[in-house]
C-alpha cells in the first residue's frame, strides 16, 4: 500500500468504528432511558405498563403502611389530582417521609399498582427533585419552593 | 470590617488579571517589551490579591462571623474549626474563589518556571490565563460574592450541610478544582501557539508536565469524590454515572487523551492540531463541569431560571471562551501542518487509537450526561440515563482500550517491528487468560461473560506495564521517571480494571430487617446485630449500632454503623459502619426503624473495592513521576 492508500484506509476504518459505536449508543440509549411520568398521567394511561419508569410525587400522608418488623412496605404517590399506590422491599432513604417529595423506579403492574425497586435519594431537606416539584405545580397551583442552591447535590 | 478588606481584594484581583491580560496580549502581538514586561507584576498583584480575599474568608468562618451571609449560611459556631476552614467551600460563592484562587496559583506558578521561555510567548500565556480568571473574578463580585453582609447579623449560622463534614469532602473539591484549572494552562499554551502560529516540539515538551500534574491532581480529586460517595451516602457503590460525576469525568477522559497526544507530538511533532484541539476540549468541558455543577442546571433545567444572571453569565463566559478558542483554532490550525509518516504498527498508531477511543468514551459520557437537560430544555419530556446505558456505552471503547494498552505500551516510535518484544506481550497475555480462568474457575457464583474478559485485560496490562522497567532494573539498565511514571500509571490501569471487575462480579449486597440478637444471611455471609445505642457528637446525637459479621460460622467484622441526628440543620444522615480488609469491604448502613424492635441494615461484602482508589492514586502518582524526568527540568523549569 502507498502512505496515500494506508491513510485513507486508517481513516475510513475509523469512521467507520465510530460510527459503529454511535449505532451501538443510540441502541443502547433508547432500551436504557427511563422517563418520568406523575400519577396523573399514570391514570390517563399514558405510562408504559411493565416497562421501567420515574414516578414522581408527593408521599400522600397516612398512607405508608408498613407492617412491622418487616422490610415490605407501601405507600401513596399523589399529585393531589391522582394517586399510585407503590409497593417496595428494602431500605428508604433518609429524607422519606409524608408530605415529602419522592421519585421512585419500578415497574407498574397490570393492577395499578407500582413495584419499586429503588426509592431515589434525596441529599437536602429542601431540596425537591425538580419534575416533582413541576408537576405538582401544575396540578395545585401551589407554589413549590426550589432553592437552587440545593438543587444539586452537595458535589463539586 | 475584615470581610470589606476581602471585598476590596477581589476588585483589584480584578483590575490586575485586566491588566495582565491586556499587557500579556496586546503588548506580545505589538512586541511591546515594556508592556510584556509589566505582565509578572500583574500576575503577583493578582495572587496576593486573591489570596487575602480567599484568607479573609478562612479567618470569617475561623472567627464565625456570622454579619457574613455567606458564613452565617454554611458555618456553625459547634462546628469544628477543621470543618469550618472546608466550609469555606462548602457552597457555590466560596467554591468559586477558591476556583479562582487556585487558577491564579498556577498562573503565579508559571509565570515562576517560564521564565527561559520566549519572553512573547509566556506573556501570550499568562494573558491567555489571566483573560480566564478575569472571567473568573468578574462571576463571583458581580453574581456570587462570599462577602456580602447580613444585617443584622444571625445568632449563629445554618451549618454545614453534614453529608458535607467529612475528612475526604474537604479535600475533594481543592484536588478536583486544581485538575480542572490546571488545564487552563494547556489551554493557555494551546492558544498562545496559535496566537504565534507556532507549534513546534519544545511547545510540547513545555506543556507536557503542567498537563500530566493537572491530570494527576483531577485523578485524586475524582477519586477522593468517589470514596467521600461510598462510605457517606450509604450506598455502597463508587460511581453512580451521576450527571455530577460525570461532568469531572469527561474532562478527565480528554485530558487522558491530551497527555498521549502531547507525547506524540513532544516525540515526533505530529498531531499538532489535535493536540491543540483536544487542549481546547480538556479546559472547556472542565469549565462546562464546573459550571453545570455550581448552577444547578445540572439537576434541573429550571433552577437555572430560578437565577438567570448566574445562568445568563455562565452561558456567556462559556460561549467567549470556548467559542473565542475554536474560532482562534479554525484560523491558525491549518499553519501548523504535520509532515512526517509512520508505520501501522508503530507507537503513533496505537496512540492514535488511544486518541479515538478516549474520545469516543468521553463523546458517551457527554450525550448521556446532556441528554436529559436537552429533553427537558425542547419540552420533549422528562427522562432520566442511567448505568443501563453508560455501563455498556462507555466498556465498548474502553475495552479494546485496555488491549491496545498492554500491546502499544510495548511499540516502538516510528517503526512498526514490535521484535523481540513480541514475546513478552504473548507470555503475559497467556498468564493473564490463565489466572482469569483460574480465578473464575475458583469463584464461579456471581461471575459473568464479562468477569474472565475483565480479569484478564487487567492482568495481562498491569504484567506488561512492568515486565520491561522491572528487567531493565535487574539487568541494572538506567530508567528514566519518564518511562517509570508510565509503567506505574499503566500497571494502575489494569489494578483498576482488575479491581472493578472483581467489585462487579462478587459484590453480595441485600436489605436486611434486624433486631439486636437477630441475624440475617447476606450470600454466604452472616451478618448478627449485637446491639444498638444512643451516642453523642459534637453538632449530632446518633443512634450506633453494632454488627458482627461471619462468614461460615468464623467471626470476620465488626461493624459501628450510625444514624446522625444532625442538631442545627435538622437533618438525619447516615454514616456507614466499614470494615476495611486487604482483600474486601465489609459494610453495613443503618436504614430505619421498621417497628417490632426491628430496623432495616442494608448489607454489603464488596472485594477489592479499596484497590479502585489505589488504583487512581497510583495513576496520578505514575503521572508525578513523569514530570519529574530530568528531560523536563532542563528544558521547561526556571
Amino acid at each position: 500500500m502507498t502512505p496515500r492508500q494506508r491513510r485513507i484506509t486508517l481513516v475510513v476504518g475509523i469512521l467507520a468504528g465510530v460510527s459503529l459505536a454511535g449505532v451501538l449508543a443510540l441502541n443502547a440509549f433508547r432500551d436504557n432511558v427511563m422517563f418520568f411520568f406523575d400519577p396523573s398521567q399514570v391514570a390517563a394511561g399514558e405510562a408504559p405498563i411493565e416497562k421501567r419508569f420515574r414516578l414522581g410525587g408527593m408521599v400522600r400522608p397516612g398512607t405508608v403502611d408498613r407492617q412491622a418488623g418487616s422490610l415490605d412496605m407501601s405507600f401513596v404517590v399523589t399529585d393531589f389530582k391522582q394517586d399510585v399506590k407503590v409497593v417496595y422491599s428494602g431500605v428508604v432513604p433518609d429524607l422519606f417521609r409524608e408530605n415529602q417529595g419522592v421519585v421512585a423506579h419500578g415497574r407498574l403492574g397490570k393492577d395499578g399498582t407500582f413495584v419499586a425497586d429503588e426509592i431515589l435519594a434525596k441529599h437536602d431537606e429542601n431540596y425537591m427533585p425538580p419534575e416533582v416539584a413541576r408537576a405538582i405545580k401544575e396540578k395545585h397551583g401551589g407554589v413549590m419552593p426550589v432553592n437552587p442552591d440545593h438543587a444539586s447535590p452537595p458535589r463539586t | 470590617m475584615i470581610a470589606e478588606i476581602g471585598h476590596y481584594a477581589l476588585i483589584l484581583a480584578l483590575l490586575a488579571s485586566l491588566a495582565q491580560a491586556f499587557f500579556g496580549l496586546i503588548g506580545a502581538a505589538r512586541n511591546h517589551d515594556s508592556w510584556v514586561a509589566t505582565v509578572r507584576p500583574a500576575v503577583t498583584v493578582q495572587f496576593l490579591m486573591t489570596s487575602l480575599a480567599l484568607a479573609v474568608l478562612v479567618v470569617a468562618f475561623v472567627q464565625n462571623d456570622f454579619s457574613v451571609e455567606y458564613v452565617a449560611a454554611n458555618s456553625n459556631s459547634a462546628l469544628p474549626v477543621g470543618y469550618r476552614i472546608a466550609a469555606v467551600w462548602g457552597a457555590h460563592e466560596g467554591s468559586l474563589l477558591l476556583w479562582a484562587w487556585i487558577l491564579v496559583a498556577w498562573t503565579f506558578a508559571v509565570a515562576a518556571l517560564s521564565k527561559r521561555l520566549p519572553a512573547g510567548f509566556a506573556a501570550r500565556v499568562l494573558g491567555v490565563l489571566g483573560l480566564v480568571s478575569l472571567g473568573f473574578h468578574a462571576f463571583t463580585l458581580f453574581t456570587s460574592n462570599p462577602f456580602l453582609r447580613l444585617d443584622p447579623a444571625a445568632p449563629d449560622g445554618r451549618d454545614l450541610n453534614p453529608l458535607l463534614q467529612d475528612p475526604a469532602l474537604a479535600a475533594h473539591p481543592p484536588m478536583l478544582y486544581a485538575g480542572y484549572v490546571g488545564f487552563a494552562v494547556a489551554f493557555a499554551f494551546a492558544c498562545a501557539a496559535m496566537l504565534e502560529g507556532r507549534l513546534d516540539q519544545t511547545w510540547a515538551r513545555w506543556t507536557r508536565p503542567w498537563t500530566t500534574v493537572a491530570w494527576a491532581f483531577l485523578s485524586i480529586g475524582i477519586a477522593l469524590g468517589s470514596w467521600w460517595a461510598y462510605y457517606e451516602l450509604g450506598w455502597g457503590g463508587y460511581w453512580f454515572w451521576d450527571p455530577v460525576e460525570n461532568a469531572s469525568f469527561m474532562p478527565w477522559l480528554v485530558g487522558t487523551a491530551l497527555i498521549h497526544s502531547l507525547a506524540v507530538t513532544e516525540k515526533r511533532g505530529l498531531f499538532k492540531s489535535w493536540t491543540l484541539l483536544l487542549a481546547i476540549l480538556a479546559f472547556s468541558l472542565s469549565l462546562l463541569g464546573t459550571f453545570l455543577v455550581r448552577s444547578g442546571v445540572l439537576v434541573s433545567v429550571h433552577s437555572f431560571a430560578a437565577d438567570p444572571t448566574r445562568g445568563m453569565f455562565i452561558l456567556a463566559f462559556l460561549v467567549i471562551v470556548i467559542g473565542g478558542a475554536l474560532t482562534l483554532y479554525a484560523w491558525r490550525a491549518p499553519l501548523l501542518r504535520s509532515e512526517a509518516g509512520f508505520e501501522f504498527t508503530a507507537r503513533e498508531s496505537f496512540l492514535l487509537f488511544n486518541n479515538i477511543l478516549l474520545v469516543v468514551a468521553a463523546g458517551a459520557v457527554f450525550a448521556g450526561t446532556m441528554a436529559p437537560l436537552i429533553s427537558d430544555a425542547l419540552g420533549l419530556g422528562t427522562l432520566s440515563v442511567g448505568r443501563q446505558y453508560f455501563d455498556p456505552v462507555f466498556l465498548l471503547p474502553t475495552l479494546p482500550l485496555l488491549a491496545l494498552a498492554a500491546v502499544g505500551i510495548h511499540s516502538s516510535w516510528k517503526k512498526g517491528r514490535l521484535g523481540e518484544r513480541r514475546k513478552a506481550i504473548l507470555l503475559t497475555l497467556v498468564v493473564g487468560v490463565l489466572v482469569a480462568v483460574v480465578l473464575v474457575l475458583g469463584a464461579w457464583e456471581g461471575a459473568m461473560l464479562l468477569t474472565p474478559i475483565g480479569f484478564a485485560l487487567g492482568i495481562w496490562l498491569m504484567l506488561s506495564a512492568l515486565v520491561d522497567p522491572i528487567d531493565r532494573w535487574r539487568r541494572g539498565l538506567s530508567l528514566s521517571r519518564g518511562v517509570v511514571g508510565m509503567a506505574i500509571a499503566h500497571a494502575a490501569l489494569g489494578l483498576f480494571t482488575i479491581s472493578i471487575t472483581a467489585v462487579e462480579s462478587y459484590t453480595r449486597e441485600r436489605d436486611l430487617a434486624l433486631a439486636v440478637g437477630e441475624t440475617g444471611q447476606v450470600g454466604e455471609f452472616e451478618y448478627r446485630l449485637r446491639d444498638l445505642r444512643a451516642v453523642e457528637g459534637p453538632n449530632y446525637d446518633a443512634l450506633r449500632g453494632e454488627i458482627v459479621v461471619y462468614e461460615n460460622g468464623r467471626e470476620i467484622g465488626l461493624l459501628h454503623p450510625e444514624k446522625r441526628n444532625y442538631w442545627v440543620q435538622r437533618q438525619v444522615m447516615t454514616e456507614a459502619g466499614i470494615d476495611m480488609q486487604l482483600t474486601r469491604d465489609i459494610f453495613a448502613a443503618l436504614g430505619e426503624d421498621l417497628g417490632a424492635g426491628r430496623w432495616s441494615v442494608r448489607a454489603q461484602v464488596r472485594p477489592l473495592i479499596n484497590y479502585v482508589w489505589l488504583a487512581a492514586f497510583l495513576m496520578a502518582l505514575g503521572g508525578v513521576i513523569a514530570t519529574t524526568d530530568r528531560r523536563y527540568r532542563q528544558e521547561s523549569a526556571g
